[in-house]
């Protein structure tokens, strides 16, 4: 079980998170998105082998935040708020 | 046949405490302190089990975890626990053990003869075999046979087992020379400090291996050791098996503390873990070395200094290696004749030992049910009841691998051992390759000061070291059916070879081909041995052979201990009403509903009726039921109105105050995600009602999208859905019934028109009343405190008498909306259905602003003719409902193919006929069209029509 770092709350179990995505997938808005853009947002990631940013929420505490964390050996180098309009 | 209890010796067992235990019928005696497995040696018992295969007779081959053979199932403590080790499992009194995969004893086991096929059941055979006409019609006859042990499903465990979660600075595995070596420097830098080890007493290998340390004889030191450490405040954890290293250093350990319940599960989350976990001694290859009587040379000198057992009379000592060599002597100080056979030509001499034979080895061993004898490549025979063998030390690198720790192969210990530290674990004595007792001191001390620091001395070991000097053996002269590799899933060296000659050569394929390495003791005697064979007889090198991947857990653990509390009611705890008790009262019969335990109807009975009842009653006069479970989250502030228009497929900012709206709310995707009313109690102001199993996954998204794109100091929102109870009375007589309560609201329609919220007063408290309906009837939502909820709830019944209204459970609730076509999100929804889907193409079309999912509507998929559309289905009067899951179905040539399928199904008492939702493709255009149903080959007829079949014109709701 990994032990992540809430910004507020601080370590914690990892069941006690909930995974948010990652980070840095802006919401395409306007009248002219096209598929091809929509369905990028919607379905394609990185899922990069090595460090990646992470959305995650702490559901005991209800905030989102962002985390740096290898996916391969899931070495957590950074946890920080959400700045909330952060791309 | 001689193995028997010396007079005196034993430093595990307390002869002032004799006890008797039972094993396959038969009376045992044994010592306060004894093992199974002890007691079994002492009284000279000498089959113990029954081989997984061949049923080949089994004897006990080592002392400790790492058991191939002497596997038990002991009824104790009032429970059976099945596959236990007899090596590790305490003797006590009155406990009753049974052999193993044998019928009805070891001893005379009725399926020993499937040993004289051995030879026409290689590995694959069942595979190979068990094909025509398929696997199936064989598999229960073979599994019936096949497997360890017996599991008693009427044997419940004494209580659950305790699980404790717990955290320090150093975790050491082992309390070993290298384990308290570790502890004790970690102890003296005031580090806390957890020290665990699977014996019952501490010491590892100073327990049995001669040995000086800081002057004292190596036990003595052991147990001075702890005590030291129990002063320093380490926590020593003796019975206490590490069987997984998870990520981030999370430890699992099970202690078993001889109790009714299942052992203890700790959850230990250490900043750094010491795996000083010694080492395990492998077996040789020569034929017939299973036989019971062979047994691992350092589990003999363990029977002997920690039980006082002396194994065999006429001892042969099989070595490749110096390790057996005290063994050799240490037995035959004990008075048994002992010959030393070693495969090197240059070993070393044994101080006592009356025969060394250098430069040879075992062929064969003799005897039919127990050993009597063994034969060598000279030739020679020598008579033997009990045939000792060392053919090296396999590390315990267990741990080290689960966190991901890299193998070296070392050519000087013919193993594989750690290559070094992993950042979160380091390995410390002959788990790391150590051989002397220095050396294993002094790593043990090391890694703990490479940690925490610490100044204590390392301890200074004296006397004679071990050295090892080992020249492997890996094959014998003959892959024969008869050489055991694995004695557990009776894996022979003609096993691998045919592996090997049908290509598969990778270990992950020879493990799952041959099952080497598989079942209860997953290989600790013999992977190395199996992966050494394969290497020698495909030319590899070892290294290039590899290991097959670790796993946790390293020992069997048992079930309970990992599920603790989590069982029964409280395997997934269902969420409880505040009116639970009124409505047991009643006699409500009580039904899970998406996470909930409600009331499905009233007053026992089958069901049926008595829903139907309920819900003919329900618009005859009036309803009372139990709406508590709706979500209730507010959401507060000056962006309140912005945010639920963009949460909210329908456009919600242009609601009033005092006013109440259905809503969707759509996944990004566009799909529907939950449906409810919102309800503008003021400006800044939002109250959202959502699905009843949804209040969670609704509240975290409304959260995700606050934090995302809104100004949370501007936007707030609280869940209340726990903190209110809601009563809903529903029918054309409810208005009559709620005038006559003191709700201080003005209930006239002019004021609380259908779709409005006022606040009022319940007993000087606060409450709510809303008019939305969920049945198609006026009705009025009333929302109390929680522990209000009771008052409400029996003055509303009370007054309910006099306007003949029901008390009605989910049941009914869900006819009455079926009736009216309202849907349940997840029932008449499913993964594919769009609002427009629903019917609801009206936002869809004229909103021209940014909400959750919008783009997602206008995608080519969003927009296909055929898609899946809600409509009602009809059948004949007269006709039983359809099922609910039935399928539309069309011929296509001469199959047919789905076209929907039926997603609510009920009798309307009111209607008089039976009612039905379905999702069917481009089913909004096809109303007045009869379409095939089919369900479990029986094919109907359903008429589409309108999702609504009750009071079209909605009259009712004001009525
Ligand atoms: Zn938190």
């Amino acid at each position: 079980m990994q032990l992540f770092p809430c910004p507020f709350c601080g370590p914690r179990d990892e069941t006690e998170f909930h995974y948010g995505g990652e980070a840095g997938n802006v919401r395409p808005e306007g009248a002219n998105v096209s598929a091809d853009f929509w369905a990028n947002y919607l379905w394609f990631r990185a899922n990069p082998t090595g460090p990646s940013r992470e959305i995650w929420m702490h559901m005991t505490c209800g905030e989102f935040f962002v985390m740096t964390r290898d996916a391969s050996t899931h070495v957590v180098a950074d946890s920080s708020p959400n700045s909330g309009r952060e791309p | 046949m001689s193995a028997r209890r010396l007079d005196r010796g034993g430093s595990d067992i307390d002869r002032s405490r004799p006890l008797e235990f039972a094993f396959d019928g038969q009376k045992v005696d044994g010592f306060h302190g004894d093992t199974i497995a002890s007691a079994l040696l002492a009284s000279n018992i000498r089959i113990v089990a029954r081989s997984f295969k061949h049923h080949r007779p089994r004897g006990v081959w080592g002392a400790g975890v790492e058991e191939p053979n002497a596997l038990v199932d002991v009824a104790d403590l009032g429970r059976l626990t099945p596959n236990v080790r007899a090596t590790v499992a305490p003797a006590r009194p009155g406990l009753v053990a049974r052999s193993v995969n044998a019928s009805p004893t070891a001893r005379a086991d009725r399926y020993a003869f499937l040993d004289r096929f051995a030879r026409f059941i290689p590995a694959g055979f069942y595979y190979k075999t068990f094909l025509w006409p398929n696997w199936r019609s064989y598999e229960n006859r073979i599994r019936a046979m096949a497997g360890l042990g017996r599991v008693d499903p009427a044997s419940v465990a004494g209580g659950r087992a305790d699980q404790i979660n717990a955290h320090c600075d150093l975790l050491v595995v082992g309390a070993g020379p290298a384990g308290l070596a570790a502890a004790l420097q970690a102890g003296s830098a005031g580090a806390s400090t957890i020290l665990v080890d699977d014996g019952a007493r501490p010491g590892g290998s100073l327990r049995h291996r001669a040995g000086v340390i800081d002057g004292a004889a190596a036990i003595d030191w052991a147990e001075a050791a702890v005590a030291e450490l129990k002063r320093q405040g380490v926590e020593y954890l003796p019975s206490t098996t590490a069987f997984g290293v998870y990520d981030h250093n999370l430890v699992g350990l099970a202690q078993r503390r001889g109790e009714a319940r299942p052992d203890t599960l700790w959850r230990v989350r250490a900043r750094h873990v010491i795996v000083a976990a010694g080492a395990i001694e492998r077996p040789l290859p020569f034929a017939n070395n299973d036989l019971p009587g062979i047994m691992s040379a350092d589990a003999a000198l363990i029977y002997l200094r920690r039980y006082g057992v002396i194994v065999g009379e006429r001892i042969v000592v099989a070595t490749n290696n110096d390790s057996a060599y005290e063994v050799a002597d240490a037995l035959a100080e004990a008075g048994a004749a002992v010959t030393v056979i070693d495969s090197r030509a240059n070993g070393r001499a044994g101080k006592l030992a009356s025969d060394v034979r250098f430069g040879r080895r075992l062929t064969s061993a003799r005897g039919r049910q127990v050993v009597e004898g063994a034969m060598l490549n000279d030739g020679a025979t020598i008579a033997a009841d009990c045939i000792l063998v060392s053919g090296g030390w396999t590390p315990t690198v267990h741990l080290f691998c689960q966190a991901r720790g890299k193998l070296a192969w070392r050519d000087e210990l013919a193993a594989f051992a750690p290559a070094g530290p992993t950042s979160l674990l380091s390995v410390a004595g002959a788990a790391a390759g150590a051989i002397s007792l220095a050396d294993t001191l002094a790593s043990g001390a090391k890694a703990a000061r490479e940690f925490c620091g610490g100044a204590a001395p390392i301890p200074v070991s004296a006397g004679r070291e071990n050295t090892l000097r080992i020249d492997p053996i890996w094959s014998s002269a003959e892959r024969t059916d008869r050489v055991w590799i694995d004695y557990q899933s009776d894996v022979t060296a003609k096993d691998v070879e045919l592996a090997a000659r049908e290509n598969f050569v990778s270990v992950e394929h020879l493990k799952r081909y041959t099952t080497l390495g598989m079942a209860t003791d997953q290989g600790k005697t013999s992977n190395i041995g199996g992966l050494a064979l394969m290497a020698e007889i495909t030319g590899r090198q070892i290294a290039e052979v590899g290991t097959t991947t670790y796993r946790p857990p390293y020992a069997p653990t048992s079930f309970a201990s990992l599920a603790g509390l989590r069982g029964g009611a409280l395997m997934s705890p269902l969420k409880r009403l505040p009116l639970e008790a009124a409505h047991r009262a009643r006699g409500a019969v009580f039904r899970e509903y998406g996470g909930w335990l409600r009331p499905a109807y009233y007053g026992g009975g089958p069901g049926e009726p008595q829903i139907q009842e309920e819900a003919r009653q329900a618009r005859r006069s009036a309803a009372i039921f139990d709406a508590s479970t709706l979500g209730k989250i507010e959401v507060v502030g000056p962006q309140a109105a912005e945010f639920v228009d963009f949460i909210y497929y329908n456009a919600m900012s242009t609601l009033r105050p005092g006013r109440c709206r259905y809503g969707l709310m759509l996944s990004e995707s566009g799909i529907v995600f939950d449906d409810g009313v919102l309800a503008r109690l003021g400006e800044d102001r939002f109250l959202v009602s959502c699905s009843s199993s949804h209040v969670g996954a609704v509240h975290a998204r409304l959260e995700e999208w606050r934090q995302d794109r809104f100004d949370r100091k501007r936007l707030f929102i609280h869940n209340a859905t726990s903190h209110l109870a809601t009563v809903t009375v529903s029918g054309p007589r409810a208005k009559a019934l709620l005038s006559e309560l003191a709700l201080r609201i003005d209930l006239d329609d002019s004021a609380l028109p259908h779709m409005a919220v006022c606040d009022g007063d319940f007993q000087g408290g606060e409450m709510r009343v809303a008019r939305v309906s969920f049945t198609g009837d006026r009705s009025y939502e009333i929302s109390v405190p929680a522990d209000r909820a009771e008052d409400l709830w029996m003055q509303l019944i009370e007054l309910g008498k006099r306007f003949e209204a029901a008390v009605i459970g989910v049941e009914a609730l869900m006819i009455l909306r079926a009736e009216k076509g309202y849907i349940g999100i997840g029932k008449d929804t499913d993964g594919a259905t769009m609002p427009h889907d629903l019917g609801m193409a009206g936002p869809r079309e004229r909103r021209l602003d940014e909400y959750v999912g919008r783009r997602s509507l206008f995608t080519e998929e969003a927009t296909r003719a055929d898609r899946r559309q809600l409509v009602g289905l009809s059948v004949s009067a007269g006709e039983p409902p359809l099922a609910t899951g039935a399928h539309g179905v069309e011929a296509v040539g001469s199959k047919q193919r789905s076209i929907g399928y039926v997603t609510s199904s009920y009798m309307s008492p009111t209607l008089g006929f039976p009612i039905a939702l379905g999702l069917i493709e481009r089913g909004a255009s096809r109303r007045g069209e009869a379409v095939d149903i089919r369900h479990l080959g029986e094919m109907r007829r359903a008429t589409i029509g309108a999702p609504c079949a009750f009071d079209l014109g909605g009259t009712r709701l004001n009525a």
